[in-house]
């Protein structure tokens, strides 16, 4: 029995290379927690069982030749809106229920490069819009420590399938948390890079300023191994970052300043336990030798009212693809022009159709200066106030989320309550910086995580400071 | 406020078909929208057109080495709904 629950990519890849177990052994293990538990628990919308062990067996010798690298042979999981070749890529809508991909994602492309074992993709809500995986058209995800409650969202399958061990690791996206708001509420580990260090090249688009891929897994160690594969220039993203300087830091703790935003009691719904696990973690950061230090986001409570213009305006753009005419759904009608209406209206779910509508809203003629224009004004103040407080800290400490893994039905009656949800974790997808979310403390027993919020580029940082946080080795 | 009429025109303009019930959900739940994310008519700053982050930058290549032709035309096809020969079938327009 190989030893799931503690396994880490690199203790899989030694035992691999030493013969104690095959790729294929690993992945049978896999399937079966899979086969076991998903039928529960909805973290797979499909599995590549075939394939799978296909690409089990080439990574097996690999091995055998000696030209394994890190990744070969390591059992990943990925969100249904990042393309490959072949597969289905539903974004959890109808609309794209049997779209095959046509391509690879250049995240895909770069771990199959390294012959990774891809072992099905996983649910989401509506092309990522939702915290809560409740807006999937193919139903919820559960949350694997209570199953009357939301895995979190919109990566929820992904944060899911790796905290039930049904992968060791998984791929995300995060325009406003998507990442480690489910990562927080599962208990695991997940990363939102620096806006650009990871192509968007084959990532189904929902808001293109602020969407971005990063790693799902069970500790920090792992999200640096997949964050270091996937990461790059990408000539096929014209927002790719062309130079990802890569630091060697000595942190010089007593010199080192966590910086820690105000949070008051009416922030969103912040719940009394989630203030008291942020204390106890600014208790732990002092302990362990850093300064922590107070620090000012003044337009930091304009932060999910501006997203919730600048998105929808941008997904009302993207989603306009959608049109049944080329690929996906096509419900028929009278003429071309009904045929779109029919589409669009039944292959599209209710959530999504707001933000449409939204968008539409803002977009249109003389609503402009009003909502968007302004919105991105916002976020450019939203900017500078991180720019400022980054000239005194070296990180910045806040909760992931309000509180724990909300109960299947709680908050979704209301799209505002459910808005709300993001209020920690979108201001570094406004700011492009990178964040991490790293599971500590409980309430109602249940996981609770923090996040960390560096400067650009600095995701060597969030690693360093994390892993120390946890106590965990390299 | 938005009304019956606001919802119909919306749904003109982005595509979308809607029952009469969800005319009425959909008004209110954007009503409700919009008033909450008003708040940041409070806040200050200057509008401008230029994005805060996320600037594209052209990515040019030279005009050469194009990828052989009809190499992708087959399984790009296959992903549309109807077909007919190598083209994409679709209702009369004009």
């Amino acid at each position: 029995m190989i030893d799931l629950n503690n396994l880490t990519i690199k203790k899989a890849h030694q035992a691999m290379k030493a013969g104690e177990y095959s790729c294929l052994d690993l992945t049978g293990a896999y399937l079966n927690e899979i086969e076991k538990k998903n039928p529960k628990l909805n973290a797979y919308l499909e599995v590549f069982t075939e394939s799978a062990l296909k690409e089990a067996k080439i990574a097996d010798k690999k091995f055998k030749e000696g030209t394994a690298t890190l990744l070969t042979g390591i059992p990943i999981a990925v969100k249904d809106n990042i393309l490959i070749k072949g597969k289905i890529a539903s974004a959890g809508s109808k609309i794209l229920e049997n779209y095959k991909a046509t391509y690879d994602a250049t995240v895909v492309k770069k771990l199959k490069k390294e012959k990774a074992v891809f072992l099905g993709r996983t649910n989401l809500d509506e092309f990522a819009m939702g915290a809560s995986t409740e807006n999937s058209a193919f139903g919820v995800t559960k949350n694997p420590h209570d199953i009357e409650r939301v895995s979190g969202g919109s990566s929820g399958g992904s944060a899911a399938a790796v905290a039930a061990n049904l992968c060791l690791a998984a791929l995300g996206s995060d325009t406003a948390g998507s990442i480690r708001q489910p990562s927080s509420f599962c208990g695991v580990v997940g990363l939102k890079p620096t806006y650009g260090a990871v192509s968007r090249y084959g990532l189904i688009a929902l808001g293109s300023s602020l969407d971005c891929i990063g790693p799902i897994v069970k500790n920090v160690r792992d999200a640096e191994i997949i964050q270091e594969a996937i990461k790059g220039w990408d000539k096929s993203d014209s927002t790719s970052l062309r130079e990802v300087k890569s630091q060697k830091l000595k942190i010089e703790k007593s010199k080192f300043t966590v910086g820690v935003p105000n949070i008051r009691l009416t922030d969103g719904q912040i719940k009394s336990e989630t203030l008291k696990n942020l204390e106890e973690a600014i208790e732990k950061l002092k302990s362990l030798g850093y300064k922590v230090k107070s620090i000012e986001l003044p337009n930091l409570r304009y932060a999910v009212p501006a997203y919730y213009i600048i998105l929808p305006a941008e997904a009302s753009a993207n989603l306009a693809r959608y049109d049944g005419v080329k690929y996906g759904l096509r419900e028929k009608g009278e003429n071309l022009m009904e045929t779109y209406f029919k589409t669009r209206g039944r292959g599209f779910g209710p959530e999504v159709r707001r933000r449409i509508f939204i968008g539409t809203y803002v977009l249109s003629a003389g609503y402009l200066d009003a909502y968007y224009n302004k919105a991105n004004a916002v976020r450019d103040l939203i900017k500078k106030d991180f720019e400022k407080a980054f000239e005194e800290v070296d990180l910045i400490l806040t909760p992931t989320t309000a509180g724990p893994a909300f109960k299947i039905g709680e908050k979704s009656a209301d799209p505002v309550q459910m808005y709300l949800e993001d209020i920690f974790t979108v201001p570094a997808n406004h700011t492009g910086l990178p964040a991490i979310s790293i599971p500590y403390g409980q309430a109602e027993e249940m996981p609770l995580g923090i996040q960390f919020i560096a400067s650009h580029q600095n995701e060597s940082l969030l690693f360093k400071v994390s892993k120390d946080f946890l106590g965990e080795k390299d | 406020m938005i009304g019956k009429n606001d919802i119909e025109n919306l749904s003109k303009l982005a595509r979308i078909e809607l029952d009469e019930e969800e005319k009425k959900s959909l008004a209110e739940d954007i009503e409700k929208i919009l008033s909450f994310v008003e708040q940041i008519k409070e806040a200050g700053g200057e509008i401008q057109t230029e994005p805060a982050v996320g600037k594209l930058r052209n990515i040019m290549r030279e005009d050469k080495n194009p990828h052989k032709k009809g190499i992708h035309t087959e399984e790009l096809l296959e992903t549309a709904p109807e077909r007919e020969g190598a083209y994409i079938k679709v209702q009369k327009i004009l």
